[in-house]
């Protein structure tokens, strides 16, 4: 009662302000209108008369899908930025959570990008604005993770997540992205445990969602380290504990070693053995991923029932994430007129 | 989590005193100076008439308050990127207001009342205090009503806006809602009106 009584004190404008972007999300009357569009021209002209306006009017004539993407890339962020700047606690932990996953990617990033020998002044453009922070471009400088917590890490908010990966090892090429894996296991956990502590509907949809992540994650990274060198120990320590195939789900993953004995411990899951079902590895059907992609915007989609809940700005940004690459999906096959898979985009809402 | 064990500490202790007191009063022989009779009759009508006043005005300001605030922001937000909401979401400012209105109309019926009076003859004491009873009654009737009145039709105009934002044509059917919320806050100030009715403090 705490909760519906008192949260549009601190809460109520940046909850407003968030559904009113929400409304301005793609419909699908919009998506068919793009998905004729014969160039990137009638694209920029369709996406005028959406909420977008006029944000592509500052670039020259030859559209690229690159600048489209830089584009969508900013007004994300600025709404966002917007969200974060007018928020109270606790919400803006909340949304300062959400940032902890851009921070990641920019940092794994940032020392692939070193260990092939890129200049620092090329990779920062491409690091992602949400995740960046003051010590962001000094990532470059170190060898090892000891050295790169000791030195740039252990002030930011992204201390904590290191204890498990600070090992004598150098940073490799595998190595950096078993980093990322234990790095986003560490947040995942962190943040169910901050959402289950804020209590209340902002937990019940939050803890959802982010159970769906850590399966996800679980699911992806067993498909994806098949032919990889990682052993089943090492897979098993990758995964997140905060979801719903924990302890069984995840011991019965670990023992897994080709798609259909996945396909078997999902089978045990009604979700899950929906979504397995309903994909498949060949060129006409969809994939997994996709499949998880459609299952995400329908839990982010569900967050918006619920009144005075945190939930809803997670959701938000990531149906607008979404609807970025649906964008750019339609706009590469425009651009590459290969035209047969242009509906193959997720629709957010019907 | 700290909050609420330090709060249940206190309560704990709070039973336990209560308890370590009565056990007290009951086995030294001293149980008939717990008397809640001489309690009330010490109390002067008086003050419970202008408590009455007070939980009359005081309570319905908090529910309209609440209300307000609830809707207000609401409509704010929601205000941004949909701006024709933002003239006929009033209608819901203006029935959390009325909740006030009434907490402020009884608190006027209550305080006319209030006149002094003379006498000690005790059966007529009698009828002053019922008098201040009534109007004690009369007060936190109206003023819990309206509370609860205007923290629901907040919460409801809350959702009216935000709903309106997305789809122009919900409005009128959460108004209705709306209507049936206000009732509620009607109910206590008739009863209330009922409860202070004949009741005399002057002589």
């Amino acid at each position: 009662m705490k909760d519906d009584l008192f949260f549009n004190l601190d809460h109520g404008y940046a909850e407003g302000l968030c559904r009113g972007f929400k409304s301005g999300i793609l419909k699908p009357a919009d998506y068919h209108n793009l998905v004729q569009c014969e160039t990137l021209e009638d694209l920029r002209l369709h996406l005028q008369s959406t909420d977008y306006g006029n944000f592509l009017a500052n670039d020259a004539s030859p559209l690229t899908v690159n600048v489209i993407d830089d584009r969508l890339r900013e007004k994300l962020v600025q709404e966002f930025q917007h969200l974060r700047n007018i928020s109270y606690e606790p919400l803006s932990t909340f949304l300062d959570y959400i940032t902890y996953a851009y921070m990641i990617d920019n940092i794994v990033l940032l020392i692939t990008g070193t260990l092939h020998q890129r200049a620092v002044g090329d990779l920062l453009p491409r690091c992602h604005p949400l995740g960046s922070f003051e010590q962001l471009g000094a990532i470059t400088i170190a060898d090892t993770p000891a050295q790169l917590y000791n030195a740039v890490l252990v002030d930011t908010p992204l201390a904590n997540y290191f204890i498990d990966c600070i090992s004598e090892h150098d940073l490799d090429e595998l190595n950096v992205e078993i980093i990322r894996s234990t790095l986003h296991k560490a947040y995942l956990e962190d943040f169910h445990k901050f959402c289950k502590q804020l209590g209340g509907v902002t937990a019940e949809v939050m803890c959802e969602i982010l159970a769906f992540e850590a399966d996800r994650r679980a699911f992806m990274i067993t498909i994806n380290s098949f032919d990889t060198g990682l052993t089943q120990d090492e897979r098993f320590k990758l995964y997140p504990r905060c979801g719903s195939l924990n302890p069984d789900g995840l011991q019965e993953l670990r023992r897994t070693d080709n798609y259909e004995a996945v396909k078997d411990v999902a089978a045990r899951y009604p979700i899950y053995r929906a979504l397995f079902e309903g994909a498949g590895t060949s060129t006409g059907e969809k994939t997994i991923e996709d499949k998880f992609f459609e299952r995400e915007v329908e839990l982010n989609r569900n967050a918006f029932l619920r009144q005075f809940h945190f939930g809803i700005f997670y959701a938000y940004l990531k149906l607008k994430e979404q609807e970025s690459r649906n964008i750019i999906w339609i706009a590469e096959c425009i651009a590459q007129k290969h035209r047969a898979r242009i509906d193959n985009y997720i629709p957010i809402f019907h | 989590m700290n909050t609420s064990y330090l709060s249940k500490s206190a309560l704990g202790a709070g039973v336990g005193l209560f308890i370590y007191a009565g056990l007290t009063y009951m086995l030294t022989n001293n149980g008939f100076r717990f008397d809640i009779g001489w309690f009330l009759l010490s109390i002067s009508p008086y003050q419970w008439a202008l408590i009455g006043i007070a939980l009359a005005v005081s309570l319905s300001v908090l529910g309209a308050a609440l209300g307000i605030f609830a809707t207000g922001v609401s409509i704010l937000g929601g205000g941004v990127k949909a701006p024709r909401i933002r003239t006929k979401n009033l209608i819901s400012i203006i029935m959390c207001e009325a909740v006030a209105i009434y907490g402020l109309i009884m608190g006027i019926v209550i305080s006319g009342s209030i006149t002094s009076f003379m006498t000690t003859k005790p059966e007529e004491l009698a009828l002053k205090y019922r008098a201040g009873y009534k109007l004690f009654g009369a007060g936190l009737t109206v003023g819990l009503c309206n509370l609860f009145c205007g923290v629901c039709v907040g919460l409801v105009g809350s959702g009216a806006a935000l709903a309106d934002a997305q789809n122009s044509s919900l409005f009128v059917r959460i108004l209705i809602i709306e209507i049936f919320a206000s009732a509620i806050g009607l109910f206590g100030l008739i009863v209330s009106i009922l409860q202070s009715n004949g009741a005399n403090l002057s002589d």
